[in-house]
């Protein structure tokens, strides 16, 4: 068997899904989702992240067909609960240090582009 | 016998009674990448003048008789998605980071130098640590040293590649669902994803904070556990490290396991399974049973069917979380051209990532955003509790699981690139183990009459990594595919 042929079969699972060719997102859902994300895309990457976006979540779908009442969701496999250190001041990055990959910097300080209009009163 | 020929353990024995110096050691290896990375691009930046610096103060110390290390003078490669600060950029292969230098050194780099490795360049990686293949990274695919057509697998290819062509014996890599077993499998190298909280995260860069574990890979099974073993335990700058006792991995690794009950899921021979990659594991099974194992089959319902949809939700929910630092603000790239704060951000973002990136932040984003949250994040999160169930009820009955780590071998440059689920399906069999917190390794188990190797999983329940690696062992004693050199090795430029 080729590869292709073997990763065909393995997406064989969500063929009924996917003969029902049904779109779960719209341009505008992506367009939504890259505000969110701040990702600015462009026209011709909002229509290609469309179709791959929807075909993934298309085959994430498949969850849904679990029964999963009653289990409680698990965001961490291993029993580690609050782990704490005692407050005690230590030694952290230098100002020059935490500054020296910025891409712009003035002082001590990061410096960002102006984030108030003009002539919007502080 | 040339010295990259060596593994690290004969390597540092070798070292020991200065056969050779580390300095010879870092040269040789130094002059294996040399000849041939520019036909595998394992490495993203090798630091030639640091490593030769290091493995000199090596020689010092070792002809001063002085403790030295556990790796003492051994060459050895780290993905770059770990922090450096000897003045090697750390990239996680995006353009977002630039040339960024770390400020600090992971965790595990501090180990490297505490045991007197020489750490002589950073991997290459699917950008991010997000791909299967290595081919989305913005300084260019990895290839597959056993056939430069195809890929390593990924995300860990560079490393996976740089130890199978023999440029270094030992090389760490990243395992968020399969990053360092799938492309260990690929390229015919041992590679184990320990249990979460083995080793520590400080210092890698975020993917999946729930699901990334750093691991070693090496030409052998002693080799890994020799890495692993200069790596593992606790650190409190993780808050998810595990303050549990390291084990002598290498002490007992030559005893067998028995009795050994091996557990078959009959979900990880289904429909998919590349009938080449199924036969070459069912011989490395029967091996198993001439050595007196017991074959146990198993059900893990969960772990393959829905394992992948619930790792691409959990990971791209996390990610898209992780990846909110790279603002342009801190560090890495800004775009020139903006007009306000907001503006910055979606184009620093968008001229920054890669697509694949750009596909899982949004996909993250999506799961976690208002009204989808219930019916993605929080579905996933109860199918990883069904998911991890299963192996604890497996393993109340087996010592192990074994299937194949990939359900095929490499395959070619370009082949998955247009179709992300496609490239997802590659990690099948890998990511339940990063799910349910548990160790898995993949070892070399012979090769497809096309000449590509093929990997036998392992996977055992949460810190049992000295039992893994001694079944791991028991299966490479009675086998010599580690003694194969890839084609790449031999040929002339």
């Amino acid at each position: 068997m080729r590869v292709d042929v073997a990763i065909r079969s393995a997406r064989d699972l969500t063929a009924a899904a996917r003969k029902a060719r049904i779109l779960p997102l719209s341009r505008e859902e992506v367009l939504k989702v890259g505000t969110l994300s701040r990702i600015g895309l462009s026209d011709a990457e909002v229509g290609r992240f469309t179709t791959q976006l929807s075909s993934i979540l298309d085959y994430v779908g498949k969850l849904r067909e679990l029964d999963t009442s009653g289990v409680e969701p698990l965001a961490h496999a291993l029993p580690l609960h609050n782990v704490l250190r005692p407050d005690e001041p230590r030694t952290g990055l230098a100002p020059e240090q935490a500054l020296a990959g910025a891409p712009e910097a003035s002082g001590d300080f990061f410096r960002v582009p102006r984030v108030l209009d003009e002539g919007v009163s502080a | 016998m040339a010295i990259t020929d060596l593994t690290a353990c004969r390597m540092r024995e070798a070292l020991r009674r200065r056969e050779f110096s580390a300095l010879e050691a870092a040269d040789a290896s130094l002059a294996a990448i040399a000849r041939l990375d520019g036909r595998v691009r394992a490495f993203l930046s090798v630091d030639a003048d640091g490593a030769r610096r290091r493995a000199a103060g090596i020689d010092k110390r070792l002809a001063a008789g002085e403790p030295a290390g556990l790796l003492a003078g051994v060459p050895v490669a780290v993905k770059d998605n770990m922090c450096t600060a000897d003045g090697q950029a750390t990239t996680c292969a995006s353009r977002i980071l630039g040339g960024w230098r770390a400020p600090y050194d992971a965790h595990v780099v501090e180990r490297l130098a505490a045991e007197g490795a020489v750490v002589v360049g950073k991997t290459n990686l699917d950008e991010f640590a997000m791909g299967s293949s290595t081919e989305n990274s913005a300084f260019g695919a990895t290839r597959n040293p056993w056939d430069l057509e195809r890929v390593p697998g990924g995300s860990s290819g560079g490393s996976a590649a740089a130890v199978a062509a023999r440029m270094v014996p030992l090389a760490l890599g990243s395992d968020t669902g399969g990053s360092i077993r799938q492309p260990a499998a690929l390229c015919g190298v041992v590679g184990l994803k320990p249990t979460y909280g083995r080793v520590s995260r400080y210092g890698l860069v975020a993917f999946a904070s729930s699901l990334d574990q750093i691991g070693p890979f090496g030409r052998t099974v002693a080799d890994a556990a020799l890495l692993l073993q200069a790596t593992a335990g606790h650190d409190p700058r993780d808050s998810t490290s595990v303050p549990e006792a390291v084990p002598d991995y290498l002490a007992a690794l030559e005893e067998p396991v028995r009795p050994l009950r091996i557990g078959l899921p009959k979900e990880f021979f289904g429909a998919g399974l590349d009938p080449e990659v199924r036969r070459v594991v069912r011989d490395a099974l029967a091996a198993y049973e001439r050595l007196g194992a017991q074959m146990v089959e198993v059900s893990l319902p969960h772990s393959a069917e829905y394992a992948i949809a619930a790792y691409y939700i959990v990971a791209t929910s996390e990610a898209s979380s992780n990846l909110a630092r790279y603002d342009g603000v801190h560090y890495g790239r800004r775009s020139s051209d903006h007009a306000d704060m907001i503006d910055m951000y979606m184009r620093s973002r968008v001229q920054g990532f890669g697509d694949e990136v750009k596909r899982r932040v949004m996909l993250g984003a999506y799961a976690l955003s208002a009204g989808y949250y219930e019916a993605y994040y929080k579905k996933a999160l109860r199918v990883r509790r069904l998911i991890r169930r299963d192996f604890q009820d497996a393993f109340k009955t087996v010592d192990c699981i074994m299937g194949p780590t990939s359900p095929t071998a490499a395959f070619r440059q370009g082949e998955r690139t247009a179709d992300p689920l496609a490239m997802y399906l590659s990690d099948v069999y890998t990511v339940s183990c990063n799910l349910a917190a548990i160790a898995g390794v993949s070892v070399p188990c012979g090769f497809t009459r096309a000449g590509l190797p093929v990997g036998l999983q392992i996977i055992t329940d949460v810190f049992t990594e000295d039992r893994l690696l001694r079944i791991a062992r028991m299966y490479e004693r009675e086998t010599a595919w580690a003694d194969r050199s890839p084609p790449v090795c031999e040929a002339r430029p």
